[in-house]
């Protein structure tokens, strides 16, 4: 009998089964990560959540009865108070008696769940929800920042480390060493020895035996000799694998994220506008590696902020978009040349401007930033009030100016279920296949 | 009972206690198992296959629930899904998990799960280790059916194979093979071909041989060679065509991995593969209730000698009889209990019951059981029972008139022409026929699984298969899967596949089915 203890044996065999039921019923879970964004809030994608697909993406089928007709005896146990003949009420379907199969135990009859619910961790969750997103035109390819190395194989070389040894390559050279300098192999040595062994056990020894004895005892000092002189792996056999650093290319993208936290922005219009910057970062942080993310708020001022105090630190006051815009700007001089630079920028306002601040803020879109950004979007949240308002001045105006910049784009959300549509519209690979 | 002796440390020695409180460690363990070895062998003459002990934690507990047991399996979506599923009851707390798996190989390996109580453990190496093991060693099913020394070694096989086939072909095609040979795999068993057993080891070879040898004599003139366009379809029974295709044939993947006329060697090697598992597997259903039966009893008798020798103390026995009462618990009708039994339950009650009558029988028992009744022998009975029956034929030969009235039982005659459910039988003279009757046939295999028959294949024209379902009082394939089913047959097959459900009595087709090569289904 053996006692094993399996206990800190890999655990996890399933992982890659698991994932393979994902990817089958990828098409019914995407769905289902769909929904649950839609009406749950992005913030609780920092934990794992549970999906639901309908039963039918992973059904298995069998050749298998169910009973829906004809006739059928079957046992019960506990009688308390039947007689034979009795006739009983027939149970309503599902119910004990008729529900059952009648064949088999209850768990073959269970195949027949109606959904199946599993959990997905957030990373899995997170790519389901993201995938076919793209990041528009990450076309500026910055070489020459290059803050990675990565070693690469680089050929060999006759010195290094001993755990980059080339265990094979080394022992062809020895072998091939070995035979050209014709060291003894240890059967052959093993061999001349017996004989040796034999011929000095045999008496009397004939003339012809003793010549061979001596040649032999002759042969094993050469071949004594030859094996101490002629190792079995020399230094000039040995051979290491060689890695070169290798700079790493990497291409490095900053994403402005502007915020009107204006008076006239109400709870619910922060809360829409957080929510996209949210779905925004989540995205972002898993599509770019090195992406710097900017986070500029404004009222009557603008100020970079953290993502922590953009996100939960209440503010208020009046409304100065060119404000925002100008501190983007400069941000974006200052630091993210757009030589070495792909940039990005997303603006979400009420659409409220001081009219007076319009002129200017249009002037510097159109002059300091469109010129400069690979992709700029606005999505306007809106009360209920703003159709009755019609278009606001902000959106007005960027509208205008979107109708000849195709990379400015102008959104418009009302309720928090606009959101992933709208997003998925700006971020889609194909922008013409909407999942709106 | 009180157990007065002082309470003895921790150790191997030959009496005294084998440990106290819940705690546990490898040297108990191996005592205990040594202890439970003494009375399996010396008292009840279990003969077992070698036994191998594996402690494993919950998580992995559930990667054993969902390989059915076994150690390595291929890779496959539809394992994926079990493992959720179980892992979503665990989660949520519907599940308990079992204490201990066994599967049935050689050496015989019991998983045990750590978190098991050190009277659990020892409970369940005698359930297990000895129980289960004396039952998958010596039952003439499991005898012919199952290889047990080499299911391993066909496991790595398979994984290793079908994994390779992934690399090549790419999963998909893979999956497409595996998705339809799991659909069909329970009409994927030879169920009648006597006591031929599955010889794994010589199939793995004979698989590689196969490859090697197509490999060698390929030649691409074959194909131009010109085929006898005259011959003329002969529908009889004498149609050489379906003396060569073997027909009537019950074993679909059989039949398909050897006629299939569009597959690729790898995937009739695919389906090989899928057809020799659920061959490994048949038996097992069949002897559901006998095999937990026997391991109950078994280990209910190795702890009340162990605590009658004063090996644990009062507190364990009274766990250990917590845990057995509740694993053959048999809920009433109106508590929820279906109509179908708690192995558990029955299987234990009639092994004692068995052993009852064996040794103080009633005159009742000795009217229904002159064989045994009052033998004295209750030991080699039973080992005689475990040996030779299937839980079938053994309901029909040993459950007793007091089993039934202990259970209370009552058949219920269902049909749905009726407006209710007639009580047709119950627990008195003229019913204990008629229940034994019907609980043996809701355990009989011919009842648990469909009986499908390839009936003709239509060669000389658009090659379309007919297969028969032959079934008695009006009893029906679940409709949607039948139509999905007999869809992955005809994609295996690569063309058309009729099935045809008719009423063995009297011959009249109560339904159609038709599948086409690629096409959609239609219910006819």
């Amino acid at each position: 009998m053996d006692i094993i203890d399996r206990r800190s044996n890999p655990h996890g065999k399933n992982i890659e089964n698991r994932r393979r039921v994902i990817e089958r019923a990828r098409d019914a879970v995407q769905k289902s990560v769909r929904e649950a964004i839609a009406h749950g809030s992005i913030q609780e994608t920092g934990h794992d959540r549970s999906v639901t697909v309908p039963a039918d993406a992973l059904h298995e089928p069998s050749f298998h009865r169910v009973f829906s007709g004809g006739s059928r005896h079957f046992i019960l146990t506990g009688n308390k108070e039947f007689c034979r003949g009795d006739k009983l009420q027939r149970p309503p379907a599902g119910g004990q008696g008729g529900g059952g199969t009648g064949e088999g135990n209850p768990s073959d009859a269970g195949e027949g769940e109606d959904s199946f619910r599993f959990v997905l961790s957030r990373e899995e969750f997170l790519d389901l929800f993201l995938d076919d997103l793209e990041l528009p035109d990450l076309v500026k390819r910055e070489l020459s920042t290059t803050e990675t190395t990565a070693p690469m194989r680089a050929g060999l070389s006759n010195e290094g480390s001993p755990s980059q040894l080339d265990l094979s390559r080394t022992m062809r050279r020895s072998i091939a060493r070995r035979i050209g300098l014709r060291r003894p192999r240890p059967d052959e040595m093993v061999q001349v020895e017996q004989r040796i062994e034999a011929l000095e056990a045999q008496r009397p020894l004939s003339a012809h035996d003793l010549d061979e004895l001596h040649q032999l005892r002759e042969q094993r000092t050469t071949m004594q000799r030859r094996l101490a002189r002629i190792a079995w792996v020399d230094p000039v056999d040995l051979r290491y694998r060689r890695h070169a650093v290798v700079p790493q290319p990497v291409t490095r993208a900053v994403m402005f994220c502007l915020m009107d936290v204006s008076g006239s922005m109400t709870e619910r219009m922060k809360d829409l506008a957080k929510q996209f910057f949210a779905l925004l970062h989540v995205f972002l942080e898993r599509r770019y590696r090195t992406l710097d993310i900017v986070f500029v708020r404004h009222a009557e001022r603008a100020e970079e902020v953290d993502e922590n105090t953009f996100f939960h630190d209440p503010s208020t006051g009046g409304t100065l978009v060119s404000s925002a815009l100008e501190l983007m700007a400069d941000i974006q001089k200052k630091r993210y040349p757009v030589q070495s630079w792909n940039i990005y920028a997303a603006q979400v306002s009420d659409g409220d401007n001081l009219p007076s601040d319009m002129a200017r803020a249009c002037g510097i879109l159109t002059g300091d930033i469109l010129p400069n950004v690979q992709y700029f979007a606005y999505i306007e949240v809106s009360a209920s009030g703003a159709v009755i308002r019609g278009q606001t001045d902000l959106w007005r105006a960027y509208h205008d100016i979107s109708t000849h910049v195709p990379h400015l784009a102008v959104r418009r959300v009302t309720e928090r279920k606009d959101i992933f549509p709208v997003f998925r519209d700006l971020f889609s690979q194909q922008p013409e296949r909407e999942n709106a | 009972m009180m157990d007065l002796r002082p309470a003895s440390p921790v150790t191997g020695t030959c009496s005294g206690l084998l440990y106290q409180g819940n705690d546990w460690n490898f040297e108990i363990l191996r005592d205990c198992y040594d202890a439970v070895a003494d009375i399996a062998e010396r008292e009840l003459g279990l003969t077992t296959y070698p036994n191998r002990l594996e402690i494993i934690t919950s998580e992995q507990m559930l990667d054993v629930y969902t390989a059915h047991g076994m150690p390595l399996g291929y890779r496959h979506w539809s394992l994926g899904k079990r493992f959720i599923a179980h892992e979503n009851a665990y989660r949520r707390g519907m599940m308990g998990l079992a204490y201990e798996v066994v599967i049935n190989s050689d050496p015989c390996i019991s998983y045990l799960m750590e978190e098991n109580s050190a009277t659990m453990q020892t409970l369940v190496i005698a359930h297990a280790a000895f129980g289960h093991n004396h039952f998958f060693h010596n039952n003439r099913l499991f005898r012919e059916w199952t290889n047990a020394s080499e299911i391993l070694d066909y496991l790595e096989f398979a994984r290793g194979y079908i994994h390779q086939c992934e690399e090549r072909h790419g999963i998909a095609a893979v999956e497409r093979i595996l998705d339809a040979a799991h659909a069909l795999q329970g009409q994927g068993v030879h169920r009648h071909s006597g006591s031929r057993r599955l010889d794994l080891r010589a199939e793995q070879q004979r698989a590689q041989a196969r490859r090697l040898h197509e490999e060698a004599t390929f030649n691409d003139l074959w194909r131009t060679v010109p085929v006898d366009e005259e011959q003329q379809p002969d529908t009889t029974l004498n149609d050489p065509m379906r003396r060569r295709l073997g027909l009537p044939e019950e074993n679909l993947l059989y039949f398909l991995e050897k006629h299939a006329p569009l597959l690729a060697p790898w995937e009739r090697e695919v389906i090989r593969i899928v057809r020799m598992i659920a061959q490994y597997f048949y038996p097992q259903p069949q002897l559901k209730m006998m095999n937990e039966g026997c391991a109950t009893w078994v280990h209910d008798y190795i702890m009340r000698r162990l605590h009658e020798n004063g090996r644990i103390d009062d507190a364990s026995y009274l766990e250990a009889i917590h845990s057995t009462s509740n694993v053959i618990t048999q809920p009433d009708f109106d508590a929820g209990g279906g109509p179908s039994f708690n192995p558990y339950a029955l299987g234990f009650a009639m092994m004692g019951d068995i052993a009852r009558i064996c040794t103080s029988p009633t005159a009742e028992d000795r009217a229904w059981f002159p064989e045994i009744a009052g033998n004295d022998r209750p030991i080699e009975t039973l080992k005689h029972a475990w040996a030779e029956f299937r839980d079938e034929s053994f309901i029909l030969q040993y459950l007793s008139p007091a089993v039934m009235r202990r259970f209370r039982m009552f058949r219920i005659h269902d049909d749905t022409a009726a407006p209710y459910l007639l009580v047709d039988a119950i627990h008195d003279d003229a019913g204990y026929r008629d229940i034994r009757r019907t609980v043996a046939q809701n355990h009989d295999p011919a009842n648990m699984n469909a009986e499908i028959e390839i009936t003709g294949a239509n060669m000389h024209t658009d090659r379309m298969l007919t297969l028969e379902h032959r079934t008695t009082r009006g009893h029906q394939f679940h409709a949607d899967d039948a139509r999905r089913t007999l869809q992955y047959m005809a994609d295996l097959w690569g063309y058309g596949v009729q099935l045809l459900e008719r009423d063995a009595d009297d011959g009249t087709v109560l339904a159609t089915y038709e599948a086409t090569g690629r096409g959609g289904v239609r219910r006819g």
